[in-house]
């Protein structure tokens, strides 16, 4: 407690950086899941390689993905990029199955009812599934977020300055307190980011807070 | 950088000795495996009787919950409470990355299990009882082999955190592939470090394949595909679906 | 025999099913109809200890069903419910042959058994190594009742298993049910909420009302007849005098002989073999359709019969009789033996004074007083 409280303009800044690598991540991840995820509906028989290929990438652990990033992308081992790409495909393999089962779960008639009404797809799918899809889509981010989260501590053993840093840092300085105010940054963190999706998805959703009866 | 990486891969001396791939790939896969048949006693009883008896769900919500927690925290703060314990023995190094492990792998492992017995239909479970099956033939011959897709996803996931989990473990002074990962980041020696990774990343997709295998050779063919077919026989979801008797 | 002797079911806040006493007479389908929450399922539940009663005592042949252990009971009782609940890991022929197995039986013999019952159903070998998921769900409920009857029970639960499937294989199953009851006669207790299924099924049939209180017990005849009170007659519905019918043999009605014509015969013959606008076309004797000689323009053909007609059996149940003479195009209906033969038309009207000679399980007061009415009218 103390040492969270000697240290909170610190924390803050730590919180910020740990924000920015787990969050860009998440829109860019959302952004290109949406396009993916409509493939593979479109396209059923490649489904099973977009939402299989993506889901191989995930079973790479995180501290060989960060590793392995400068191979691909030429960056240096310090540099944040190698986060922020790593985790984007980690958001994306996690993203893409949702995307398909939030589009599968939009009822079948609503989607015809919208087609007879003379939508065109790319205005169908844009007004009518994807809005519908928006809380299956939402659940999905939110386990991307917890996840993200937890994993960009990871990069701290590689020296990319976010929260994890105190767990380190507490770790080599035999700081008990140190190590406990990295993992409760971290939860609150994962919280906030929680929450915030859940605050988005109501905003989006407005006819789900209809009380029915 | 690529050919760098090549050479320490095929270099002879990785190949041998106590720091060799060999070894430390044995000891990655013998920890992982210990943690896991540790992690599976616990977790999957547990969620079979949480699914069976429909008490104690919030300890799903619970261990969910903990999978927010950062586990190289969770490395640090375990190794740390327990550093006075086993002093001088191989086992302080061993024992505190072993049971956050198992904490690690339990939330996946019980959310198959409970989630997999949960998901049977509460007509089959009644048909089976009112056969003659004992509880604990219900359990055998039909709640687990119907859950056992779900079961396995579970394990898959829960695999793959341990694999990665022990990686990094490796800042413990732990053995296993993680070593080269921290060993080379201490030297500054890219090679190693991405050699490493490389040898990680085949693993867990190796794990995770055979994983897929087994899925598919021990899962009843009856389980799998089955809203598919459903469909095709074109059973019209007004006589499908369950009237309200 | 199964008997109730004052069985009670109460859960914390309820009662489910009330001091129940009713027997279950042996080789009989006994059906327990009523409206939901009358404590039906509950009293079937009870009879294979699924749902363990509270008070009083169901025996099966004198014997209480809770001297010996609840799973061995329920072997020797086949169990089919509304879904089927087959296990979707197990093929059709490993579904059926499950409770033999759990009795020990070796897995070749329960396999041959499992394939013998599958043919009692009407399921052809093939659909033996099937999942249940590649079957329709009339083809599951089929599989369920091949699955209770594979260890050969004497009795058999059966809690609304033709409940779930669309009207037409409602009916199909129905008819193989009875069927294969005829040749098995095994002692059913039958629970379902459609009082026309229980009437077209039960040897007997009780109605309970909610509250699990029995309101009558019956034959289905007697309780369209002369239902006990008004939730009975309510709950058996309107047109139940013409549904009766369907329980009063056919006596024998003035049988008119009917000029004939085998199908392939040309328009001369078909013009010479009538001075009726409407002839009636058979084949080996038996009769496929109605046929208008002087619009034809050819030989009679198959097509061009009209079927319109239903053809009733001289020895079934008069309802049969009195919708073959009123769907007849001609007016008259077409009476045929066992094995379909032609044996003479009736009309409506005779059918009529023969049901107003029947002797109807109702008081005489009432009867006089319908044909009186009837008269006065006339």
């Amino acid at each position: 407690m103390n040492y969270a409280l000697n240290h909170f303009p610190e924390i803050l800044q730590r919180a910020g950086q740990h924000a920015w690598l787990a969050g860009v991540p998440l829109v860019l991840g959302l952004l290109i899941a949406v396009p993916v995820g409509w493939l593979a509906r479109r396209f059923p028989k490649a489904s099973p390689w977009l939402v299989g290929g993506s889901g191989l990438l995930y079973t790479i652990p995180s501290l060989a993905l960060f590793i392995l990033m400068p191979l691909i992308l030429g960056t240096r081992i310090l540099d944040p990029l190698n986060v922020i790409v790593a985790m984007t495909i980690y958001t994306l393999a996690l993203l893409v199955r949702t995307v398909v089962d939030g589009l599968s779960a939009v009822p079948r008639d609503t989607v015809a009812a919208a087609t007879a009404m003379g939508y065109s797809p790319v205005r169908r799918f844009l007004a009518v599934d994807l809005p519908l899809a928006v809380p299956v889509i939402a659940a999905g981010l939110r386990v991307a977020a917890v996840s993200n989260v937890a994993i960009v501590s990871v990069a701290s053993l590689l020296g990319i300055p976010n929260l994890g840093f105190f767990l380190t840092d507490g770790y080599q300085n035999y700081d008990n307190g140190e190590i406990w105010t990295g993992i409760v940054s971290c939860l609150i963190l994962a919280l906030v980011f929680d929450l915030l999706i859940q605050l988005a998805e109501r905003l989006l959703t407005p006819w789900q807070r209809v009380v029915h009866g | 950088m690529i050919t760098s990486i090549w050479t320490w891969l095929t270099a002879p001396a990785q190949w041998s000795g106590a720091g060799g791939i060999p070894t430390r790939l044995w000891e990655h896969i013998w920890a992982c495996l210990l943690v896991l048949v540790i992690a599976a006693a616990i977790a999957w009883p547990l969620g079979a009787w949480i699914a069976h008896a429909g008490r104690g769900r919030w300890l799903i919500s619970v261990a969910n919950a903990a999978r927010a927690v950062p586990s190289l925290g969770l490395l640090f703060a375990v190794a740390m409470w327990m550093s006075g314990m086993f002093s001088g023995s191989t086992l302080a190094f061993t024992i505190p990355p072993t049971i956050v492990l198992v904490i690690l792998a339990i939330p996946p492992l019980l959310a198959g299990a409970y989630a997999g017995v949960h998901e049977v239909d509460p007509a089959v479970r009644d048909a089976a009882r009112g056969m003659g099956m004992t509880g604990g033939e219900v359990l055998r011959k039909v709640e687990l082999p119907i859950a056992l897709p779900l079961i396995l996803s579970g394990l898959r996931s829960a695999s793959l955190q341990v694999i990665a989990t022990w990686t990094i473990a490796a800042v413990l002074s732990v053995g296993g592939l993680g070593r080269y990962l921290i060993d080379g980041l201490a030297s500054a020696d890219y090679a190693q470090m991405a050699g490493g990774a490389v040898l990680v990343a085949v693993l867990a997709l190796l794990v995770d394949g055979m994983l897929a295998l087994l899925q598919r050779l021990v899962v009843s063919p009856g389980l799998t595909g089955r809203r598919r077919r459903r469909a095709r026989t074109g059973i019209p979801r007004a006589t499908a679906s369950r009237p309200t008797a | 025999m199964i008997r109730f002797e004052g069985v009670t079911k109460k859960y914390d806040d309820s009662i489910a099913v009330d001091h129940l006493d009713l027997e279950f007479p042996d080789g009989a389908i006994t059906c327990l109809v009523g409206p939901s929450g009358c404590g039906k399922t509950t009293s079937l539940r009870m009879i294979n200890r699924m749902i363990e009663l509270t008070s009083g005592r169901v025996t099966i042949d004198g014997r209480d069903i809770r001297d010996q252990p609840a799973a061995k009971l329920r072997r020797g009782i086949g169990y089919v419910i509304q879904h089927a609940g087959l296990f979707p890991h197990r093929t059709v022929v490993d579904n059926v042959a499950t409770v033999p197995l759990l009795n020990g039986w070796d897995k070749r013999k329960a396999r041959a058994r499992a394939h013998e019952v599958l043919e009692l159903v009407g399921l052809p070998g093939n659909f033996a190594s099937r999942y249940p998921a590649q079957l329709s769900g009339g083809q599951q409920q089929r599989v369920g009742v091949a699955r209770a009857l594979a260890a050969d029970p004497p009795i058999m639960l059966m809690d609304e298993p033709f409940s779930a499937v669309d009207p037409v294989v409602r009916e199909q199953l129905q008819d193989e049910f009875l069927k294969l009851q005829g040749e098995l006669g095994k002692t059913i207790v039958f629970v379902t909420h459609d009082i026309d299924e229980a009437i077209k099924l039960g040897d007997q049939v009780a109605v309970m009302r909610v509250g699990g209180r029995l309101a009558q017990v019956a034959q289905p005849a007697a309780l369209l007849a002369d239902p006990a009170d008004d939730f009975v007659a309510d709950f058996v519905g309107r047109d139940r005098g013409y549904r009766a019918l369907s329980f009063a043999d056919t006596p024998s009605l003035p049988l008119a002989s009917e000029p004939t014509i085998e199908l392939g015969a040309s328009v001369d013959q078909a013009r010479a073999a009538t001075s009726d606008r409407w002839l009636l076309v058979v084949q080996d004797g038996r009769p496929q359709g109605w046929v208008e000689p002087a619009r034809l323009t050819g030989p009679i053909e198959a097509d061009s019969l009209h079927r319109g007609g239903t053809v009733a059996r001289v020895d079934g149940p008069l309802r049969a009789s009195l919708d073959a003479a009123l769907s007849s195009p001609a007016r008259r209906g077409v009476l045929v033996d066992h094995e379909g033969r032609l044996v003479g038309t009736v009309r409506a009207h005779e059918v009529l004074t023969a049901i107003e000679q029947t002797d109807r399980p109702r008081s005489d007061d009432e009867a006089s007083g319908g044909i009186r009415l009837g008269k006065e009218r006339g």
